[in-house]
């Protein structure tokens, strides 16, 4: 069953066409990838889904009901969670309450939100780290953190904004492992936007390609390095990271 | 426990003042705590939710005329007059908090808007004959010796516990909601309202709830100003000064912090009163030497404890904030 259903969506800014005419569906509890070059319109499908905008046209339907048009809040009761590319932590509180943050949204009463969070961040190593402020984390750790606060708002679908920029290959692959985790014992389906094709690879079952706003080729990970058109497009230069 | 055992002994001196302190004495403590209980009234706003807010006195001075407008005309006592000040004071917070909330004008252009709206109210006030306009209203002064607590007459001591009720009320209402779920999804908003609508806030109901309670908690100490100083001109109550001193309290003793209205209040009133006896046994004359030691005392407060004076003395004591 699908998950979500994105179709004929298309956006523009300013007479800028920055998606055209993007379909791809997300099966329920797979992993998936979007990925192409800059400016290939990835984030402005993810802000699209994360009701950052509306689309122009279009449709977005998650669980069968249609979202686009919902603002973020409601995207994100709906059971969509979403990191940001550029973390965004609540500096001023403490590393808990960040999450605890995120807990709230299902559990109102805030000692049973406290324990969720705790329970969440043990999960991703974060555990010592609780009653730190959230400024004082390191970068991996902040990208931990904005996974930590999303997971917490017990979402269905996990929406990443290329959560690896900026990892060292290590730090990537504790990651990856991460994601694998979740998605294999809780059975949480995700949808990654990445330039990173190391953890591209690693992780996505289905890969969509992007290409000056237009989905140009969808499949498996082993399909998708072999399509002439991605490789012409992008590929190419990238695999040899 | 010393933390406990000091805020005792807090309590008791703070409730048995009236039997020591003299009259000038008591009238300062009531200043301070008029000035604690306001001040941490914004600080729901800016403190907690992020909301900058420079017009504050409007809330004050509508608060101040609605229970005084009542009790002037129709002798109806502060209590009910309480309900409508509250009543006015929501609704125009709400008001302002919808047009700039639901218009997406935040920060300083936020904080425009409130002067704005002090301002326009302030120039409106002026010309209501019916309040006095800017000859101002007076409220009917009974004598002072007897208490009666039903209109909010009586001597001193009354108004200096009533003003006492109300901050150690505000402290307690703004402990529980710095610890409820509002009080987390203010603090989220205040740091990152991207990121916290991203995790299911509607940001803008609950922007709303806080302008709510704090305009209403200021609409309280309006009244409280309306019955303990008993004259009420537009231009004092709604001047952008009086938003100002409204805000400092909490800026020197620490926004978002609990303590930090309340130190700074002390510390601002203490100082204030303190240039000017000071200036008066040395016999300088100068007009404005107030106002000059004042601002260097700011000054050197925000370059040396930019996060105000609570944070910095927490961590010496070893608390939390």
């Amino acid at each position: 069953m699908n998950l979500l259903t994105v179709e004929k969506l298309s956006k523009s800014f300013r007479g800028l066409k920055a998606v055209s005419n993007a379909s791809f569906t997300i099966p329920e509890g797979s992993i998936n990838a979007l990925i192409g070059p800059n400016g290939a319109g990835k984030t402005t499908i993810f802000n699209m889904v994360a009701g950052v905008f509306p689309p122009d046209s279009g449709s977005i339907v998650y669980q069968g009901k249609p979202i686009h048009g919902l603002r973020p809040d409601q995207v994100c009761a709906a059971g969509i969670g979403r990191t940001f590319q550029i973390v965004k932590p609540f500096a001023g509180l403490s590393v808990l309450d960040n999450v605890v943050v995120g807990a709230l949204l299902r559990s109102k009463d805030v000692s049973a939100a406290k324990s969720y969070a705790a329970e969440i961040m043990e999960r991703l190593g974060l555990g010592a780290k609780r009653d730190m402020p959230a400024s004082s984390l390191t970068l991996p750790d902040r990208k931990r953190l904005e996974v930590a606060r999303a997971l917490a708002t017990r979402p269905q679908l996990l929406l990443l904004d290329e959560m690896m920029a900026g990892l060292r290959p290590t730090e990537c692959d504790q990651m990856v492992e991460v994601f694998r985790g979740l998605n294999r014992s809780d059975g949480l389906t995700i949808l990654l936007i990445e330039h990173v094709m190391r953890a591209v690879m690693a992780l996505a079952q289905h890969i969509g390609v992007l290409h000056h706003g237009e989905v140009i080729a969808r499949g498996t990970p082993a399909e998708i390095v072999r399509d002439p058109a991605v490789l012409e497009c992008y590929l190419g230069e990238e695999t040899e990271v | 426990m010393r933390a406990h055992a000091a805020l005792a002994v807090l309590a008791v001196v703070l409730l048995a003042l009236p039997w020591f302190a003299g009259s000038y004495a008591l009238s300062v403590a009531t200043l301070i705590l008029y000035f604690a209980y306001t001040g941490q009234a914004w600080n729901v706003m800016m403190g907690f939710a992020g909301q900058l807010s420079l017009g504050h006195a409007v809330y004050v001075g509508v608060g101040g005329y609605a229970a005084g407008a009542l009790f002037f005309h129709y002798g109806v006592g502060p209590w009910a007059g309480l309900w409508l000040a509250i009543l006015l004071c929501v609704a125009l917070g709400l008001v302002i908090g919808f047009l700039a909330f639901r218009f997406g004008i935040s920060g300083v252009y936020f904080a425009l808007l409130t002067i704005a709206f002090a301002e326009f109210t302030r120039i409106g006030f002026d010309h209501l004959d019916w309040l006095g306009g800017p000859g101002g209203m007076f409220l009917k002064v009974a004598q002072r010796d007897s208490i009666d607590l039903l209109n909010f007459r009586g001597p001193p001591a009354m108004y200096y516990y009533a003003i006492l009720a109300l901050t150690a009320g505000a402290f307690a209402l703004c402990f529980l909601l710095l610890k409820s779920r509002a009080g987390y999804y203010w603090q989220a908003i205040r740091e990152n309202e991207e990121a916290a609508q991203a995790l299911g806030i509607n940001t803008f109901r609950w922007k709303m709830l806080a302008v709510a309670i704090s305009s209403a908690m200021t609409a309280v100490s309006g009244v409280f100003f309306a019955f303990y100083y008993n004259n009420l001109f537009p231009e004092q109550i709604f001047h952008i000064s009086r938003s100002i001193e409204i805000i400092l309290g909490p800026i020197i003793g620490g926004v978002g912090t609990l303590f930090g209205p309340i130190l700074g209040a002390v510390v601002l009133t203490v100082l204030s009163d303190g240039i000017t006896e000071g200036l008066a046994a040395l016999g300088w004359e100068i007009p404005g030497i107030k106002q000059v030691f004042y601002g260097i005392v700011l000054l050197a407060v925000i370059m040396f404890l930019p996060n105000g004076i609570w944070p910095a003395l927490a961590r010496r004591l070893g608390l939390h904030k």
